[in-house]
């Protein structure tokens, strides 16, 4: 990585916490809810048709995880710990400022702990099914209309059609203009590092105010194509380029991220539920509304689907895209489905993508940084040679 | 032997700076003129500069754990000339085809992890397996056990040969695998027994990482537990292929890192 020219618009995505409390206090004051999100599967048009807004939480530091393991086992995904232990210690700002939490049943680790996490504030849990079949998505389609009884419950406003085709719009173009962001990194020497890019994913789900969100977006989209027209970029020519998977990463948890470029890679794309796993697919504008956002969440290529053959589909296309030289799969600890998909995932790279593929299990700490070092930099030496 | 002033132009050093040990090969032209061995300690900077000694070389390559630190220390030393590093991987790869150029697969267990590298007909490696963070399957397992039954290090694998009975031992964790030979030892076990089940315990599992990584053809061990001779034996009866152990199998690293040295100064020089 060199020094390069920055985006301005960039410090608008620098420091979430501060812009966070700007923008809750006015809505506070005026009486909105504000509803806690985990993961991708939580339908945010949904809470904003409410008049709620939501906002995601903490749970990508090792910080309060030695306070969390006091109730969850310590052989359980980081997580998890760590979105345990935030809420349990009051050490997430996000969390405390929220009414109530929303959570999926995605997986087994999760779904107990948000028993827990109930007790502390409340959880309103969506059921969500493992695959498409009409049975499973019907079941879907009725805990949408669940959580909208719920929301209206606690806003006292119901879910009117108009607001929620309103907020699908507005989502949609969102996504579209993260896309737009993303795709500089399919540039040979992109304006934007991927840690920059990471952030600008990650604040996503802590702006409150998304139509500003979206104008920064805008903004940033702009400035980076004057720097791409410049040929200015934090990163040599030639570099390995490096497509990674698997379980999310933010600021906190991205250790390997940090060692993939330390060892002069350029992770080019984030397929997992913090990069562009959430932001891929539109709701169908067409179609109605509460169905169509339904169908739109029951396609998140999670590793909790089975069969999830929409993550395999998600990488071809990413690396037509963004064509990487190399798949690293990043399995947090414990992450048990994550963690067997990558076996059919890593035959899939090698046989039918022809690139080399590595997985990595790690978890939050740096005890392991020096082996994971070595394991990255020989990845990356097979493909210098 | 001279291998300081006139003759350092022609010079090339490799040096694997690993979790116990460090190893050093020096090689003028394709002949290798020096080799020596140091343990790694707590002071890894001063074991390096204790075992260069006066060695001049035009180029070094360091290799294992202590690369980065070993090149922040040694790189633009007069004596050295230029300072690079590469992975155990590559300088296992390149060390043990060197050695034996038929080898399709290494396995090196050193003192904190073991690796398992096939390579391509050319010698190119094609994939690799690392075993994961703890010290299960590596020579620190075998090291912590010794000391647990009162063997020397040196003599624990002709122990564990003498052994009459195979016992299982089903903790893979070093920590519990100790608890779980002192359960043993309280029974009255034969201390041969419980090292045998030791040494089949650590191949087992390193058998099925030979296995993940698809092993194939004549297979070269080296690294430090090379040298016990029980983990060569089980080596070769788990996995019934050729098993290739070089003369010093734990200099194959070191060894690879001085090849390379070799080459980049012949790309120098071009």
């Amino acid at each position: 990585m060199t020094e390069a020219a920055k985006a301005p618009t960039l410090a608008k995505f620098a420091s979430p916490v501060d812009r966070f409390h700007l923008e809750l206090e006015p809505l506070k004051e005026a009486g909105v809810k504000l509803a806690g999100i985990y993961c991708v599967f939580a339908p945010v048009e949904l809470v904003r048709a409410a008049g709620a807004v939501s906002v995601g939480l903490c749970g990508k530091k090792q910080g309060p995880i030695p306070d969390a393991e006091r109730v969850l086992p310590a052989n359980l995904c980081p997580l998890i710990k760590s979105s345990y232990g935030y809420a349990a210690t009051g050490t997430c700002p996000y969390f405390n400022a929220t009414d109530f939490i929303l959570a999926e049943t995605t997986c087994d680790g999760k779904k107990k702990m948000f028993e827990l996490m109930d007790r502390i504030k409340p959880v309103h849990m969506m059921r969500l099914p493992t695959d498409k079949s009409p049975e499973a998505q019907a079941l879907w389609l009725a805990e949408m209309r669940r959580l909208a009884a719920f929301l209206a419950q606690h806003t006292g406003k119901a879910v009117t059609d108009e607001a929620l085709r309103r907020e699908i719009a507005l989502q949609n173009r969102i996504r579209r203009a993260l896309l737009d962001v993303a795709a500089f990194m399919s540039e040979a020497r992109p304006p934007i590092s991927s840690l920059d890019l990471m952030g600008i994913c990650e604040s996503r789900t802590f702006v409150l105010d998304q139509e500003a969100y979206l104008n920064d977006l805008l903004a940033l989209g702009r400035e980076l194509e004057e720097l791409r027209a410049k040929g200015s970029s934090p990163y040599k020519a030639g570099a390995p380029r490096i497509l990674v998977t698997g379980t999310p990463v933010g600021r906190g948890s991205e250790k390997v991220l940090r060692l993939l470029e330390d060892a002069g890679a350029v992770v080019v794309v984030l397929e997992n539920c913090t990069g562009l796993k959430g932001v891929v697919g539109l709701v169908d504008e067409n179609a109605e509304p509460m169905e169509a956002l339904a169908k739109r969440y029951l396609d998140t290529p999670c590793s909790c689907m089975s069969p999830n053959t929409g993550r395999f589909t998600l990488i071809d296309d990413l690396t037509r895209q963004y064509r990487p030289t190399g798949v690293v799969d990043l399995v947090w600890q414990a992450c048990h489905t994550y963690s067997v998909e990558s076996f059919d995932l890593g035959r899939h790279v090698t046989d039918d993508l022809g690139l080399p593929f590595l997985k990595i299990e790690t978890d939050y700490t740096e005890s392991d940084v020096e082996q994971l070092r070595t394991r990255i930099e020989a990845f990356l030496e097979l493909q210098a040679l | 032997m001279d291998i300081r002033g006139e003759m350092a132009g022609t010079s090339t050093a490799g040096i694997d700076i690993g979790s116990r040990s460090i190893e050093l090969v020096v090689m003028r032209g394709d002949e290798v003129v020096h080799a020596a061995k140091a343990p790694t300690t707590f002071d890894p900077v001063g074991q390096c500069r204790a075992l260069l000694g006066d060695v001049c070389a035009a180029r070094v390559v360091a290799t294992g754990y202590g690369r980065k630190l070993f090149v922040e220390a040694f790189d633009k030393q007069p004596a050295l000339g230029r300072v690079t590093d590469i992975t155990e991987i590559q300088a296992y790869a390149l060390g043990a085809s060197h050695l034996f150029p038929q080898a399709r697969t290494i396995l090196d267990i050193g003192g904190q992890d073991s690796k398992v590298i096939t390579l391509s007909p050319q010698g190119r490696v094609l994939r690799f397996e690392m075993n994961d963070r703890c010290a299960a399957g590596t020579g620190k397992f075998l090291e912590i056990m010794a000391l647990s039954l009162q063997v020397p290090l040196e003599d624990f694998g002709a122990f564990a040969m003498s052994g009459d009975t195979r016992i299982p031992i089903n903790s893979m964790c070093t920590v519990f695998a100790e608890s779980e030979a002192t359960s043993l030892m309280a029974r009255g076990e034969k201390a041969q027994n419980i090292a045998l089940g030791i040494h089949l315990a650590i191949m087992q599992r390193i058998h099925s990482m030979l296995r993940r990584a698809g092993q194939d053809g004549p297979l070269v061990f080296a690294g430090g537990v090379a040298r016990n001779p029980c983990a060569v034996e089980l080596l070769r009866e788990l996995t019934g292929a050729q098993c290739l152990v070089p003369q010093d199998p734990d200099l194959a690293g070191a060894l690879g890192a001085c090849l390379l040295a070799r080459k980049l100064l012949e790309n120098d020089n071009d």
